[in-house]
């Protein structure tokens, strides 16, 4: 563990103080929301609890952020939220970066026809705006947490596809690719031996950065109604139940929104970070 | 390409489970009605025979019955989309006016403060989601400053011009009711803020690494030993060659924000297609659902479209190379 911090890579990225910073914004925020239940003053306030004299407090030391209309601890819930937020993030890219990566990799690699077929079905997903592709699919299915995962992993994959599609047209052409194919390698192995450890620099950077923009969608989806469902805690539904009662309560709109704020920075920094670091276009 | 969108969206709505006929007629319709209204639907026929009324029905500018509003899509569809048009023209004439400039200040002035905080001002739009800048804007301008209004496109006492866009700034200038621009510029200014201000964020920051980038090549440093001034540097070596890629995102952005549109539309009570669209997927309405996809994937490839051509007639290496 401390090796790392002794490379030159670490050298390199604490150069940058953003970076740093959005290290730190991610790692504590992570952590927070692994032990949720141990950091948070009022672990229970994430369901469906209520505590009605203590309904609408203004932000105090015992509640940081003030509580919602049936008494409900919002620094809790924001913690919580969180967590929803990363369980989506998680699970989006773990679905949509294997399906993009693989069909890029298939398309860059063996071009023809198969490479025609898949780039002009990644371009028609690319030709609708991401939230509303989203929106259309939700449209069918019922608002609930793995229904919007399924959604947003419909729209992301392109993205990796138009990536790894074009990192493999340029790698197909290098020195150790063309020397593996005259040993005779097989495709296997030139593909995920060969081309797929060097677009990982460039995967790793787009994972960073897109894991708060999946954050970002996902609390949109969940502002309009479509996505996670109370009583589970989630910041775009935070926001927008407490923006009906502005400006009064301004408590519980504001801090769920400043909370998004701060996690997709968080992201945002350190994978700028990891672009530098890398030196890789994304 | 638009082919493909609606075979996309075609078959997103047929694929996925649950009958619609079911969902439009509700829970005590009996076996018999939904019988009837899937004929009506042709949910009957094969799959590729439905395709062939779906695309009929789009080329004729006939999209079928909202379930919800019992009217046709496309009329619902024209009397709610000039006001998001109005809305993301603004936006984007926000977008540009702003982050453009930003980012050719941040990106002449690199590593300076100005450029470190036209940088920390995209980084901001950025990461925050439109509809936390709804929020925000909403509680500084409409409650704490109070200069501005809360919701809607007119206030409740000022009469809509007759229409002749669909746009009421723009109806309302022809007609001469100054009066009633100045009050939908007020009601306009905070959504376009909103809604443009993530857009913006990135068009600064794109426009600064093209700058960045053009500001090292050779023929800037040779027209500075010439003597040139900076300002016709700027204008007239730097700007057109950075610009050009540029073009191209601004376009995306300019589509994309149809689809923040829902989040701005929804804060600020905007009677726009977003509303509509919200509407739609809230009660099942295929065929709004639809329509509403279909106006946005079109406005998408049609904006695709212009900009592909100016970024052409801009370029000499594109116009040039037909001929």
């Amino acid at each position: 563990m401390m090796k790392i911090f002794k490379s030159r890579g670490w050298y390199k990225f604490s150069k940058n103080p953003l970076s740093v910073i959005g290290l730190l914004i991610v790692s504590i925020i992570v952590l927070m929301s692994i032990f949720a239940n141990y950091l948070t003053p009022f672990p229970e306030h994430a369901g469906p609890f209520v505590d009605i004299p203590n309904k609408i407090k203004p932000p105090s030391s015992t509640y940081f952020f003030g509580t919602d209309k049936i008494g409900r601890d919002t620094f809790s819930r924001i913690i919580f939220g969180y967590r929803t937020s990363l369980y989506l993030g998680v699970i989006v890219l773990c679905i949509a970066v294997p399906i993009g990566t693989s069909l890029g990799l298939i398309a860059g690699y063996f071009g023809g026809k198969i490479d025609a077929i898949i780039m002009r079905i990644t371009d028609i997903f690319l030709s609708i705006p991401p939230l509303v592709l989203a929106l259309s699919i939700m449209a069918f299915l019922k608002p609930t947490l793995t229904n919007a995962m399924i959604a947003v992993s419909m729209m992301w994959w392109p993205w990796y596809t138009r990536l790894i599609y074009n990192l493999t047209r340029s790698l197909k052409n290098e020195g150790f690719v063309i020397s593996s194919k005259i040993v005779g390698a097989s495709h296997f192995h030139i593909i995920f031996r060969e081309i797929l450890p060097n677009c990982s620099a460039s995967l790793i950077t787009k994972i960073t950065l897109d894991m708060g923009f999946v954050i970002l969608i996902g609390s949109s989806l969940s502002f309009l109604g479509l996505g996670v469902q109370p009583p589970t805690p989630d910041l775009g539904t935070m926001v927008s139940q407490g923006s009906k009662y502005l400006p009064d309560i301004w408590w519980l709109s504001v801090f769920p929104g400043l909370a998004i704020l701060v996690i997709v920075l968080g992201f945002n920094l350190l994978g700028d970070g990891l672009k530098d670091l890398f030196d890789v276009e994304i | 390409m638009l082919i493909g969108v609606s075979i996309l969206i075609f078959i997103i709505a047929r694929i996925i489970p649950g009958d619609p006929a079911r969902m439009a007629l509700g829970p005590t319709a009996t076996q018999e009605m939904v019988e009837q209204y899937r004929d009506k639907l042709h949910l009957n026929d094969p799959i590729h025979v439905q395709y062939w009324f779906f695309i009929k029905g789009i080329t004729q500018g006939d999209l079928g019955e909202s379930v919800y509003t019992k009217r046709n899509v496309t009329t619902d569809v024209s009397t709610y989309f000039p006001a998001t048009l109005e809305l993301i023209i603004f936006a984007a004439l926000i977008m540009v006016c702003v982050g453009v400039p930003l980012g050719i200040l941040a990106g002449r002035y690199k590593d300076k403060s100005i450029d470190n905080i036209s940088r920390l001002i995209s980084l901001l739009g950025v990461v925050t989601p439109s509809f936390v800048w709804a929020v925000f804007l909403m509680i500084i301008f409409a409650f704490y400053l109070d200069i501005l209004p809360v919701a809607g496109r007119l206030s409740q006492d000022t009469v809509a011009p007759d229409k002749i866009t669909g746009l009421i700034i723009i109806d309302s200038i022809i007609r001469g009711q100054f009066d009633v621009t100045i009050d939908a510029l007020k009601h306009i200014i905070l959504p376009a803020l909103a809604l443009s201000l993530s857009a913006l964020g990135q068009a600064s920051r794109l426009t600064r690494s093209n700058i960045t980038e053009v500001y090292d090549k050779q023929y800037i440093e040779m027209a500075r030993a010439y003597g040139y001034n900076e300002f016709k540097i700027a204008t007239k070596y730097a700007l057109k060659p950075a610009m050009i890629p540029t073009l191209t995102i601004l376009g995306l952005d300019f589509a994309a924000m149809l689809g923040n549109a829902f989040l701005v539309e929804f804060v600020f009570a905007w009677p726009g297609i977003a509303k509509y669209g919200v509407q739609a997927i809230l009660y099942k309405d295929l065929n709004a659902i639809t329509a509403t996809t279909m106006i946005i994937a079109t406005f998408f490839v049609i904006t695709n479209l212009i900009v592909d051509l100016v970024v052409a007639y801009l370029n000499p290496k594109i116009r040039l190379s037909g001929k």
